[in-house]
């Protein structure tokens, strides 16, 4: 686990060094022929350029597969902790902040219908901190997080049943 | 002040459909639950003999008559059952009443004065005694003549209850059509108790919750989401006039009026997670209640404006707990069931609030004396208890055929009515304080 860990770590790291290598921290779409900047050759050992940070709707790219970065975290009910297959995902997020500290992320936080309007307002917010204090716990500036709630009045799921409560039970990262 | 314990039986099944004299669209509709098993007082509601210049108007002895049934207390006389239809006390022949059980008459006329304002003249009767028990001339302008006759309602009811009839107020509560569409729209309705006469105070994109009334009713206060994070408004019913009072970092929420209006209970996370804070109304300071990491949130005040009834889950999940302003002591007071939350305090000590049991969520009744708690509601995903300003009724947000409806419920659970409407969902009612809307408000 913590050598898995270790390896992903070092895996960002290096894809770090070598976008800080390349031309500023603007998103652009991924561009297989483009030169991304440097006039010599570079010692690498790819053809490919590196992919951005972010696409072209400015919401961030897993560098693991070249699509979008998950940005939604599920919870269980009435619980307020992030779920261990998730970690990964967000250290990918704290690694994109920490490299790009001009960017900021509102981290809203929502809940099912059940339970009072206002406890679930203090519960969204719960969810949506759960989030912001991963990323802080992990380097990030405190001023690039904004935690929001909506509690259970921007579902995402109409429907009055586990599999709809289910999804309703979110934390989503979106970066400005 | 304690609700009497009149017995009486829910005879009515089926639509209850109210005939609207007035302009305004109507919002809500009634369907009466048959809840049987108690004994309605009955009384005759004789249709009133209008002058010919009011013919437009709606018969006021209709208004009184559903009035009257709403309140689960009355079951009044169908006309087609009537056998005489007196106007004025000599009219009155009490055998007619006396064959149908009647134990109460009301009769009446209404007339245009020469100043122009409309009255209507009433008579009340006790059959079994043969006697009139009441006579008033309830004056006011065409406007208001459904407030002249709810005005007639709460004589009656308070001359034969004892408890002041609430017929005159209002509720606000949230409509909510589209949702989880890009054309959703949010708003605050306002309407008389029986559904009448709604009007939109304010209309939104953005969600809005939390409606609580100044205790003048000139004010309400909300939460919305218009700057995209949830901040406290303040609105005046009649000017429309709004004011945004609390918008710090994190959220603003949960606004209630203390007894004497001078402030405002809220719930601020400003401080890191969300805590309770008074207001105060005239200078904005705020003092902060409650510090602790857990959450403390859905303040509401006792009667005598001492006390602040909360919702904490330091104990691991919500529960009520009480706070003493004077000394600042707290103490848990809800023990049954795993999640007890908005509470509000009924003028004599007991609560009302939101209770789950083995997961389904209630509205309960606590009698803080006995430590007894009675569950009201038979509906499911019940939430936001309101009691009536007389403590006789109580409404509240709830689904019904996949849609959200209120509800309203006699405070000893044997009443029970829907009020669903076709506009949308409706939730988070507020019941008004007390209003005398023929003395100006």
């Amino acid at each position: 686990m913590f050598t898995e860990r270790l390896t992903s770590l070092i895996a960002i790291a290096l894809v770090g060094l070598v976008l800080t290598g390349c031309a500023g921290k603007k998103s652009q779409p991924t561009d297989a022929g483009a030169d991304t900047g440097s006039a010599a050759p570079t010692p690498t050992t790819t053809d490919s350029p590196p992919p951005a940070d972010f696409g072209a709707d400015g919401q961030p790219i897993d560098p693991r597969t070249g699509g979008p970065l998950n940005r939604t975290f599920y919870f269980d009910y009435d619980k307020s902790d992030l779920r261990p297959a998730d970690l990964a995902v967000l250290e990918i997020h704290a690694q994109l902040l920490s490299r790009n500290t001009g960017k900021t992320v509102v981290i809203e936080g929502h809940c099912d219908e059940r339970g009072t309007r206002e406890y679930n307002l203090a519960l969204g917010e719960r969810r949506a901190n759960a989030v912001k204090s991963f990323l802080t716990s992990a380097g990030v500036a405190a001023s690039q997080a904004e935690s929001v709630s909506y509690g259970e009045e921007r579902a995402e799921d109409p429907g009055h049943d586990e599999s709809a409560y289910s999804r309703n039970r979110r934390a989503i990262v979106t970066y400005r | 002040m304690n609700t009497p314990r009149v017995c009486f039986t829910a005879l009515l099944v089926g639509w209850f459909t109210l005939l609207s004299g007035a302009v305004a669209a109507r919002t809500l509709d009634t369907i009466v639950i048959d809840q049987g098993g108690r004994n309605p007082i009955k009384i005759g509601v004789v249709p009133m003999r209008m002058d010919g210049t009011l013919a437009s108007l709606v018969d006021p002895a209709e208004i009184v008559g559903n009035d009257l049934k709403f309140s689960g207390q009355f079951a009044p006389i169908a006309r087609d059952n009537m056998l005489s239809m007196p106007a004025r006390p000599e009219e009155v022949i009490f055998r007619d009443w006396r064959i149908l059980g009647a134990e109460y008459v009301v009769v009446g006329q209404a007339a245009r004065e020469p100043t122009g304002a409309l009255a209507v003249t009433f008579f009340l009767f006790d059959v079994p005694g043969q006697r009139q028990i009441m006579t008033q001339k309830v004056t006011g302008r065409a406007d208001q003549w459904r407030d002249i006759a709810h005005k007639v309602s709460d004589l009656v009811y308070e001359k034969i209850t004892g408890v002041r009839g609430a017929f005159s107020t209002r509720i606000a509560y949230v409509l909510a059509q589209n949702e989880g569409t890009t054309r959703a729209r949010y708003s605050i309705e306002m309407s008389d108790a029986d559904g009448e006469r709604s009007r939109t105070i304010y209309s939104s994109s953005e969600p809005l919750m939390s409606v609580s009334w100044s205790p003048d009713a000139r004010k309400i206060a909300y939460v919305s989401f218009e700057t995209r994070r949830p901040s406290i408004v303040v609105q005046d019913v009649t000017t429309l006039a709004r004011e945004r009072i609390a918008a710090f970092t994190g959220i603003n929420s949960a606004p209630m009026f203390s007894p004497d209006g001078r402030q405002l209970a809220m719930v601020l996370s400003r401080d890191g997670n969300p805590e309770i804070y008074l207001m105060n109304l005239s200078d904005r300071t705020l003092r902060r209640l409650t510090r602790n990491p857990a959450i403390d949130t859905e303040p509401s005040w006792s009667p005598d404006g001492q006390r602040i009834i909360f919702t904490s889950d330091r104990g691991g999940k919500p529960q009520i707990y009480s706070l003493e302003l004077a000394t600042n002591f707290e103490e848990r007071v809800t023990f049954q069931g795993d999640y007890n939350a908005r509470a509000r305090m009924l003028d004599d000590g007991n609560l009302v609030y939101v209770h789950r049991n083995a997961g389904i969520f209630h509205i309960a009744w606590q009698d803080m004396r006995r430590d007894r708690v009675v569950v009201l509601t038979r509906t499911n995903l019940d939430e936001s208890p309101s009691v009536a300003p007389n403590g006789a009724m109580l409404m509240y947000a709830t689904q019904a055929r996949g849609k959200g409806i209120l509800g309203v419920v006699s405070i000893d659970g044997s009443v029970k009515y829907e009020l669903p409407s076709s506009s949308g969902d409706v939730r988070e009612p507020a019941w008004s304080p007390f209003m005398e809307p023929l003395a100006g408000r």
